[in-house]
């Protein structure tokens, strides 16, 4: 993954431009384990939205596991995403109309337009593999905040991505939730060699990180 | 857990449909009143104007052929005067003397070889009077062949005493003539007309013809006999002409006309007031559903809406995961259909059990419904096609403001 110049400008409805990155260069290997961390309002979570192609970046570059993305039209970015890509959120990250287990399979549903059995198996292997296999069949709502963030991680590997971004999964678990996910962000990487970057908060896990990515006024202040 | 056979779009919908409980049932009940007002206006409209139209039939023959009026002529100055008009001080109109159609039998037959055709009868009609005792009454009198005539016009179905095949010395009443003159059944009546031809005829059916008037003035008695008695042998005064298509009678009319040169008037013609009214309340009809369809349709476009904004942040999240604007745009539009559908599916079963509740209550005073509801699958079929499409129509605008959702506003909230 590798980022050259990229510059992000909001306009936010007013005419005055706010730029938030200022021309971010930023290379990644293929399984590395990268915590992003940075002030409030530094830009992490818009680096993360463009690294995900969730946003466009305003000038500059950014290959995704080797693809250049920067003319690709709407639709080519969404099917790159949802192979390539597993995202979670700091919050309310599930579908509520569905059981966690239906969550999970939702990415896989979503790409080949029908269930089937293969979808099903691996989503519940995924639950099982977070630890939420007696709670597979609950509605999302149902679940607590731990246990949501826990699903969402399976959803989040449900395509098997070479690309994990985590946008402060952790950050409104009690420290023993947050240390499960952590964990369970940790064996991923280790046993399918995803390339995880992890926006926090919290140095201590932070710490616990290969690589520290660390993201100041909209530029990288050390990596 | 998700049926094999269910797409993406429609497993999401339904979800979703199902998870928004009260929006869902308010706008499904919304839609259900709607098409159920619709079925029920409609089955009852069609109903009544096939009853009238009926009614109107069993009376009447598609297409009537009259001898043409008589006119007034000025009168013309005879003589070696150089061919100059003069006028008489006051043109009247002539009185109408009874006449027959000229080559009624050529006529008749010319019109049986037209298409669409299937029964022609000549009649030969005028006035008399009938005698009985010291009581007379005027009448008008009807010759007929009762084998063509009464598949042209069911007088048989109008009998209430009798038979309704008359043959020469046979006649056949009202019941409203019979009763003021005191007859029954194989009594003999002396019919007589202006110019003193009389004959006496035997009363062979009672009939109702379900409108007092023409129970006391009409009688029918057989071709022959009402020519003799009227003075035109061999002549028929009018043609009754039945038609396999009723509604096509007037174009048939006007073809006849075309063809041989004889006035026919068809019963659309002769009815013209009923058609306006038919033809108003078809207006009223059309505007009343267009009304409830744009209802309709703006409930479900807002409720859609509504939800729209609802879950943005999990169509924020569906794109996060890979799915494409247009699985989002799909996913909207059903929903929008959907609650078409569904609405309609429960309207349709209102309407119908409304009709059905309604034909219970409202009877004669006999106790027979009123008039036979005949429940059209068509009108079942259209209020589910029509109300799928508003629907699906009425989500575009919310589809699409979906569809269009940046996923990082959605998300961030
Ligand atoms: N759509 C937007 N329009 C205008 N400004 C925006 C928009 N999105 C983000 N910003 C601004 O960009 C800056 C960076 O925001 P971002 O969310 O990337 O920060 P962050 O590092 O993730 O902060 P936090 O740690 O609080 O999550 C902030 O000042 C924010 O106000
Ligand atoms: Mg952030």
């Amino acid at each position: 993954m590798q980022l050259r110049r990229v510059r992000k400008i909001y306009h936010a409805g007013t005419p005055i431009a706010t730029e938030v990155l200022h021309g971010i260069d930023l290379v990644v290997q293929r399984g590395e384990f990268c915590a992003v961390v940075g002030p409030s309002g530094s830009g992490k979570s818009t680096l993360l939205n463009i690294v995900g192609l969730l946003d466009r970046p305003t000038s500059g570059t950014l290959a995704v596991c080797g693809r250049e993305t920067t003319r690709l039209d709407d639709g080519a970015l969404t099917r790159l995403r949802g192979h390539s890509i597993g995202f979670v959120f700091q919050h309310h990250n599930l579908i509520t109309a569905f059981t966690a287990v239906e969550n999970v399979m939702m990415p896989m549903l979503g790409a080949a337009g029908f269930p089937n059995d293969a979808m099903r198996v691996r989503a519940a292997v995924l639950i099982d593999a977070v630890g939420l296999k007696r709670w597979q069949d609950n509605p999302a709502g149902n679940l607590s905040g731990g246990q949501q963030q826990r699903v969402a991680l399976a959803r989040a590997l449900a395509m098997d991505p070479p690309l994990l971004l985590a946008d402060e999964p952790t950050g409104n678990l009690d420290t023993r939730s947050a240390d499960e996910v952590f964990a369970l962000l940790r064996r991923f990487n280790r046993d399918h060699g995803t390339t995880v970057l992890f926006v926090t908060h919290n140095a201590v896990l932070a710490d616990r990180c290969d690589r520290t990515i660390e993201v100041v006024d909209g530029q990288i202040a050390a990596s | 857990m998700f049926k094999p056979w269910l797409p993406f779009e429609w497993i999401v919908a339904i979800r979703f449909l199902r998870e928004g409980r009260l929006q869902t049932l308010f706008i499904v009940s919304g839609v259900a009143l709607g098409v159920a007002v619709i079925v029920f206006m409609s089955a009852l409209m069609a109903g009544l104007q096939t009853n009238l139209i009926h009614r109107v039939l069993s009376a009447q023959a598609h297409i009537q052929l009259l001898p043409p009026q008589e006119v007034s002529r000025p009168l013309r100055q005879g003589g070696d005067a150089a061919g100059g008009e003069v006028e008489g001080p006051t043109v009247q109109p002539p009185l109408q003397r009874l006449k027959s159609i000229d080559q009624w039998q050529t006529v008749a037959t010319q019109i049986r070889a037209m298409p669409d055709v299937l029964v022609v009868s000549p009649v030969a009609g005028g006035s008399a009077l009938v005698v009985r005792g010291a009581a007379s009454r005027a009448v008008t009198v009807a010759g007929i062949e009762p084998d063509a005539y009464l598949r042209i016009v069911d007088i048989g179905d109008k009998i209430v005493r009798g038979s309704a095949q008359v043959a020469a010395a046979d006649i056949l009443v009202g019941t409203e003539l019979a009763s003021d003159l005191g007859v029954d059944l194989g009594d003999k009546l002396r019919v007589a007309t202006a110019d003193g031809t009389a004959s006496t005829l035997t009363i062979l059916g009672i009939f109702d013809l379900g409108n007092k008037p023409a129970n006391q003035r009409i009688t029918y008695m057989a071709l022959h006999t009402a020519q003799s008695l009227l003075g035109l042998p061999g002549g028929a005064t009018s043609l009754e002409v039945s038609v396999a298509d009723v509604y096509a009678a007037e174009v048939i009319a006007q073809r006849i006309t075309t063809a041989t040169g004889v006035e026919a008037d068809s019963w659309i013609r002769t009815n013209a007031q009923f058609f306006t009214a038919v033809s108003a309340q078809t207006t009223a009809n059309t505007a009343i559903r267009f009304f409830v369809g744009l209802s309709v349709a703006f409930g479900i476009a807002s409720v859609l809406a509504v939800a729209v904004v609802q879950k943005s942040r999990e169509i924020g999240i569906l794109r996060a995961m890979g799915i494409s604007r247009a699985q989002i745009l799909r996913l909207f539009l059903l929903q929008g259909a959907l609650l078409g559908l569904g609405g309609s599916v429960v309207g349709s079963a209102a309407g119908a059990l409304g009709l059905f509740l309604w034909q219970r209550a409202a009877k004669n005073a006999d106790g027979t419904a009123l008039f036979p509801l005949v429940l059209d699958p068509a009108l079942f079929t259209v209020a589910l096609l029509l109300a799928t499409a508003t629907g699906l129509l009425s989500a575009v605008a919310p589809a699409r403001r979906a569809a269009r959702l940046d996923p990082v506003v959605a998300i961030r909230g």
